[in-house]
C-alpha cells in the first residue's frame, strides 16, 4: 500500500503548476473566455512542446511518457486550481484513453496526434432526450457501402468549438435505449454535414450543439466492436468522470483557501470574521470536505483498472462524495465572502461556477448514487 | 501509488485470521455482535489470551512488549479483529497510559507498571474529567498537596472529584491529572499520577447512562496518600503528558473497521426485516439509500485515515488532521446505530433491562438484534462527546491547522 507520487509524477505537478502560476492568472483566464475563439491553441502547442504533458499518461510505445491514470489526475488538479478552459479532459483522457483501449489500428497514430497538439477532441455522447443513459441514442450510424452515414444531433458537446475531431456514439442497431447496438466513431470535425452551433458555458467554457446531417465516414472510424460499444464508453466515462473529481479537487482547494484568505483580512464588528466560531467551524467543515474529496479521488483514481463492477462503484461513490463536497464548499465559499462573494470580479464565484458544472458533469450526485447501489446491493435488493 | 498489499502483509493476515479463529470464543463473539455488555472477565479473558501471544500492544516499541508490526500490519490487525467481532481492547492501558509511561517514566516505573499492563493484571481507570472540567480540562480543580509521611517519605495529599470514569467500578488503579500548584497558569500547576484504586479514602459510585449501562463512575479522593514516586514526569509538567496522552487517544478513534463491520450487520439484518411493502427491508429505497450513503462516507474516511496512516510511516506522526478522523468516524459510528434502531421496527421498544433475569428463553421476544438496538443507540451518543467532543476537534482544526 503506497499513497506516495513517483518522482516523474512530481515533476508533471510541478512543470504544471509553474507554467501556470505564470501565466494562467485569473486576469488571463479572463481575457480567454472572452476571446473570440475562447480558448488559446498557442498554450495547448506549449502543453504539447514545451512542458511534454499531453503524453504524460500514455504508453511509450504509443509515444507516451510512460505514466497513466495517476498522471491525469494530477494534471486535472492543476488544471482546476487555475480553472484552465483548454481539452485535456477531451482529448486526452477521453479522446486518447478510447483510442488506447479499443485496439484499434490507427490508434498508435492517433495518440501521436494527441501527444503533438495537432488532434484536439471533443466528446459526443450526450443526446436531448437521454439524461444520463449513455446508451439512449437517437443518433444512428448505417451501413454505406465500406463506410457509414451518420444522422443525429448531440447535446453540449463541450470543447467542440476547439476540436479537430469528435468521438460520436450512435446506434448502429438495437432501439433507443438498449445496451447492445451502440458503436463509437472518431469523426473528422471537418467533413460535411456536420453542423455546429456554438456557445459558451456558465463556468467559461465553450460548447456545441452538434447535427450530423448524412455525414458519410469511413469504414475505420470505428473504434471498438460495432455495436457493442457500451462497455467501452462506460470505461471511459468513468476514467474522465475520475479526471473531472481531481479537478474538482483543484478548484475545493481554491474555494477553501480563497475563503481562509477573504475570512482572515475582512473585518466586521471590529476584528477579522474569522474570529467567530460559527465561521470558524463551517470552514472546518469545508476543509473536511476538501480532505475526504481528495481522499476519493486517489481511490477512484486507483480503481480504475479493477474490475468493470469494483471500477464503476468506486467511481460512482467518489462522485457522490465530491460533489456533494463542491456544493457544500462552493455554497459556503460564496457565503462567508458576504456580498463580495456574488460579483463577477473576484475569483471565488468562477470557481463557485466550475465546481457546480463539475458536480454535474457524467451524471448528478443521485444517478451516481443510484448507479452505487445497483452495482453494491446487486441480487440483494 | 497502489492499494496492494505485499506477500507478506498477505501471509500476516492468514496468521492473524487463523489465531482469531482458533482463539477467539464463540460465545463472546456472539454477545459482542449482538452489543451485549461485557463482564469484566469478558475483557480480561481476551487481553490475556492476547499479552500471551505478545500481540495485545501493536503500537508498543518492541522493547516494552510491542510486536513490531509496521503500521499496515497494525491496519491489517484492526481490521480482522473488527471482521472477527473481537471483544476490544480496552484503550486506558494499552492507548493511553502505556504510552505514557514508557514515554515520560522513570526505569522504575517502566518496569513497575509497563509488564502488569500488559498482562492485564493492572486494570486501568483514566481520571481527568471533572465535574467542573470537561472540555475545559486545564480548570480541573483535584488538589495534590506535597507533605512528609510518619515514614519520613515524600507524598502527595489528593483532594477532589473524578467523574465519568469508564469502567472504575472494575479499577486497579487511577491515572489523574491533579492540581499541584494553585499559584500557576492553569497549564503549568498540573501533574500526572498513578493512584492505587485500593488506597484509603478512594470512593466510586455508579453513573448510570441512558442505555441503562453501568459504564461509567464518580470517584471521590478524599485524603488519598499517593507516594511521590508514583508521579510521572516532573511535578507540574503533567500537561505535556496530557497532550502527549489525547493525540494517542485520537489515533484509531476513526473506528472504520468496526463501521464496516457494523454496516455488514445492518445488511444482514435489512435482509431479514420487512419493509411497508412486504418485501425484504434492503429492498426499501429509502432504507438502501441510507445504507450507500454509509457506505461511501465511510470509503471516504477510510481513504483519509490511510492517507495519514502513510503520513505517519513516513514519519509525519498524527497531527491535528486526525481530528477530522474522529469527527468523521464518530458521526458514521452514530449513524449505523441509527439504522439499527430504525430497521428494528416495533421491536425497538422494549427494554429488558433488569427485567426478570432468566426469562423466557424459550421464546425470545422480537428479533435477537432488537433488544439492543435502542440501547445501544442511546449508548453511542456518547462518542461525539468524549474524547474531545467533535465541537472541540473542530476548535482543534481551525487553530492548528487553518490558523483561524
Ligand atoms: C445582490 C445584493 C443586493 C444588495 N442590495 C443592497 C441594497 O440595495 N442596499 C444596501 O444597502 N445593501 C445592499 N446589499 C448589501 C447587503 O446588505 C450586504 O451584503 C450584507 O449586509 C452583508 O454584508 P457584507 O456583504 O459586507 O458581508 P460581511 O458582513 O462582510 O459578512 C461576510 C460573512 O461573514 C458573516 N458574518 C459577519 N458578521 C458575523 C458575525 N458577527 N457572526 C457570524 N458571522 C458573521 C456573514 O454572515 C457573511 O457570511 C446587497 C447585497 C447583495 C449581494
Ligand atoms: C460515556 C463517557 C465516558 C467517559 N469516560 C471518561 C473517562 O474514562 N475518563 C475521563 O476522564 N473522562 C471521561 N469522559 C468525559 C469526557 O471526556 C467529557 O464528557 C468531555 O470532555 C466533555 O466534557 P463535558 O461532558 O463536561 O461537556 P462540556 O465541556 O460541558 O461541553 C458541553 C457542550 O459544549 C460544547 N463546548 C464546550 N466547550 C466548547 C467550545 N470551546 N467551543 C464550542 N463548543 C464547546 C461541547 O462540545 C458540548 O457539546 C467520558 C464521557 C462519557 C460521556
Amino acid at each position: 500500500m503506497d499513497f506516495n507520487f513517483t518522482e516523474e509524477q512530481s515533476m508533471v505537478r510541478d512543470t504544471v503548476a509553474s507554467f501556470l502560476q505564470d501565466k494562467y492568472d485569473f486576469e488571463t483566464r479572463r481575457k480567454i473566455v472572452g476571446s473570440d475563439s475562447g480558448w488559446r491553441a498557442d498554450y495547448w502547442q506549449a502543453f504539447a512542446e514545451e512542458l511534454g504533458i499531453l503524453g504524460a499518461s500514455f504508453s511509450e510505445e504509443l509515444g507516451g511518457l510512460g505514466g497513466g491514470a495517476i498522471d491525469n489526475m494530477i494534471i486535472m488538479e492543476e488544471f482546476g486550481k487555475a480553472l484552465v478552459i483548454e481539452p485535456y479532459l477531451g482529448t486526452v483522457v477521453i479522446g486518447g484513453g478510447l483510442m488506447k483501449h479499443s485496439g484499434h489500428a490507427s490508434a498508435a497514430s492517433v495518440i501521436e496526434g494527441i501527444v503533438a497538439g495537432t488532434t484536439t477532441i471533443a466528446f459526443a455522447y450526450a443526446e436531448p432526450q437521454g439524461r444520463y443513459t449513455w446508451s439512449d441514442l437517437k443518433t444512428t450510424a448505417k451501413k454505406d457501402g465500406s463506410g457509414w452515414i451518420l444522422n443525429g444531433h448531440k447535446a453540449v458537446v463541450v470543447g467542440a468549438p476547439f476540436a479537430s475531431h469528435l468521438i460520436v456514439t450512435a446506434r448502429t442497431g438495437g432501439g433507443q435505449r438498449e445496451a447492445s447496438g451502440v458503436s463509437v466513431f472518431l469523426v473528422d470535425k471537418t467533413l460535411p454535414g456536420v453542423v455546429t452551433r456554438d456557445y459558451p458555458t456558465v463556468d467559461g467554457g465553450r460548447a456545441s450543439e452538434v447535427y450530423f446531417e448524412n455525414v458519410s465516414i469511413p469504414a475505420d472510424a470505428l473504434i471498438g466492436n460495432e455495436g457493442g460499444g457500451l462497455p467501452l464508453v462506460e470505461k471511459v466515462i468513468d476514467e474522465a468522470t475520475a479526471a473531472s473529481l481531481a479537478e474538482g479537487v483543484g478548484v475545493l482547494r481554491k474555494l477553501h483557501e480563497g475563503t481562509l484568505d477573504y475570512a482572515k483580512q475582512r473585518k466586521q464588528f471590529g476584528r477579522a470574521i474569522a474570529d467567530f466560531q460559527v465561521l470558524q467551524h463551517r470552514m472546518v467543515d469545508m476543509f473536511i470536505e476538501l480532505e475526504q474529496s481528495v481522499s476519493m479521488t486517489y481511490m477512484a483514481t486507483i480503481k480504475l483498472d479493477e474490475s468493470d463492477a469494483e471500477r464503476a462503484k468506486a467511481v460512482s461513490a467518489a462522485k457522490v462524495r465530491i460533489g456533494r463536497a463542491l456544493k457544500f464548499v462552493g455554497q459556503n465559499a460564496i457565503q462567508i465572502h458576504g456580498g463580495m462573494g456574488m460579483t463577477d470580479e473576484l475569483a471565488i464565484g468562477h470557481y463557485f461556477k466550475r465546481g457546480t458544472i463539475i458536480e454535474g458533469l457524467f451524471g448528478s450526485v443521485d444517478h451516481h448514487l443510484r448507479r452505487y447501489e445497483g452495482l453494491s446491493f446487486g441480487a440483494a435488493a | 501509488m497502489n492499494l496492494d498489499f505485499s506477500p507478506e502483509d498477505l501471509a500476516f493476515r492468514d496468521e492473524v485470521r487463523a489465531f482469531i479463529a482458533q482463539n477467539y470464543p464463540e460465545g463472546l463473539r456472539e454477545r459482542q455482535e449482538e452489543g451485549e455488555e461485557m463482564s469484566k472477565e469478558d475483557f480480561l479473558s481476551w487481553h490475556r489470551t492476547l499479552a500471551n501471544k505478545g500481540w495485545v500492544a501493536p503500537a508498543w516499541p518492541e522493547k516494552y512488549g510491542g510486536p513490531g508490526w509496521t503500521s499496515v500490519q497494525r491496519y491489517i490487525w484492526s481490521e480482522e479483529t473488527a471482521r472477527a467481532d473481537c471483544v476490544p481492547i480496552l484503550p486506558f492501558g494499552i492507548n493511553m497510559v502505556g504510552p505514557v509511561i514508557y514515554t515520560f517514566g522513570t526505569p522504575e516505573q517502566k518496569e513497575r507498571f509497563l509488564p502488569p499492563t500488559l498482562s492485564g493484571e493492572i486494570w486501568w481507570s483514566q481520571g481527568y474529567s471533572e465535574p467542573g472540567a470537561g472540555s475545559d480540562l486545564a480548570s480541573l480543580k483535584t488538589k495534590a498537596e506535597r507533605f512528609t509521611g510518619d515514614d519520613s517519605k515524600e507524598y502527595y495529599l489528593v483532594n477532589g472529584q473524578k467523574t465519568w470514569t469508564t469502567l472504575a467500578q472494575h479499577g486497579d488503579w487511577i491515572f489523574c491529572l491533579v492540581r499541584t500548584d494553585p499559584a500557576a497558569k492553569i497549564q503549568e500547576g498540573i501533574s500526572f499520577l498513578l493512584i492505587d484504586m485500593k488506597s484509603p479514602g478512594v470512593t466510586v459510585r455508579p453513573i448510570i447512562t441512558l442505555g441503562g449501562e453501568h459504564e461509567v463512575n464518580e470517584v471521590w479522593l478524599e485524603n488519598v496518600k499517593v507516594p511521590v514516586e508514583n508521579r510521572i514526569f516532573d511535578e507540574n509538567k503533567g500537561w505535556t503528558c496530557a497532550k502527549f496522552l489525547l493525540a494517542h487517544e485520537r489515533s484509531g478513534i476513526a473506528g472504520v473497521a468496526r463501521s464496516k463491520r457494523g454496516i455488514e450487520r445492518i445488511r444482514q439484518i435489512a435482509q431479514a426485516e420487512l419493509s411497508d411493502d412486504g418485501d425484504a427491508l434492503i429492498k426499501d429505497p429509502m432504507f438502501k439509500r441510507k445504507i450507500a450513503e454509509l457506505e461511501i462516507d465511510l470509503a471516504a474516511l477510510e481513504y483519509t485515515e490511510l492517507r495519514t496512516l502513510a503520513g505517519e510511516a513516513a514519519g509525519k506522526g498524527p497531527g491535528p488532521e486526525s481530528s477530522v478522523l474522529k469527527i468523521k468516524g464518530t458521526e458514521i459510528q452514530q449513524r449505523i446505530t441509527e439504522l439499527a434502531l430504525e430497521a428494528a421496527g416495533h421491536y425497538g421498544a422494549p427494554y429488558f433491562r433488569g427485567f426478570p433475569k432468566d426469562g423466557d428463553n424459550a421464546h425470545p421476544i422480537g428479533p435477537d438484534f432488537a433488544h439492543r438496538a435502542a440501547p445501544t443507540y442511546f449508548n453511542v451518543r456518547k462518542t461525539s462527546i468524549y474524547g474531545g467532543s467533535n465541537e472541540i476537534q473542530r476548535n482543534i482544526i481551525a487553530k492548528m491547522v487553518l490558523g483561524l
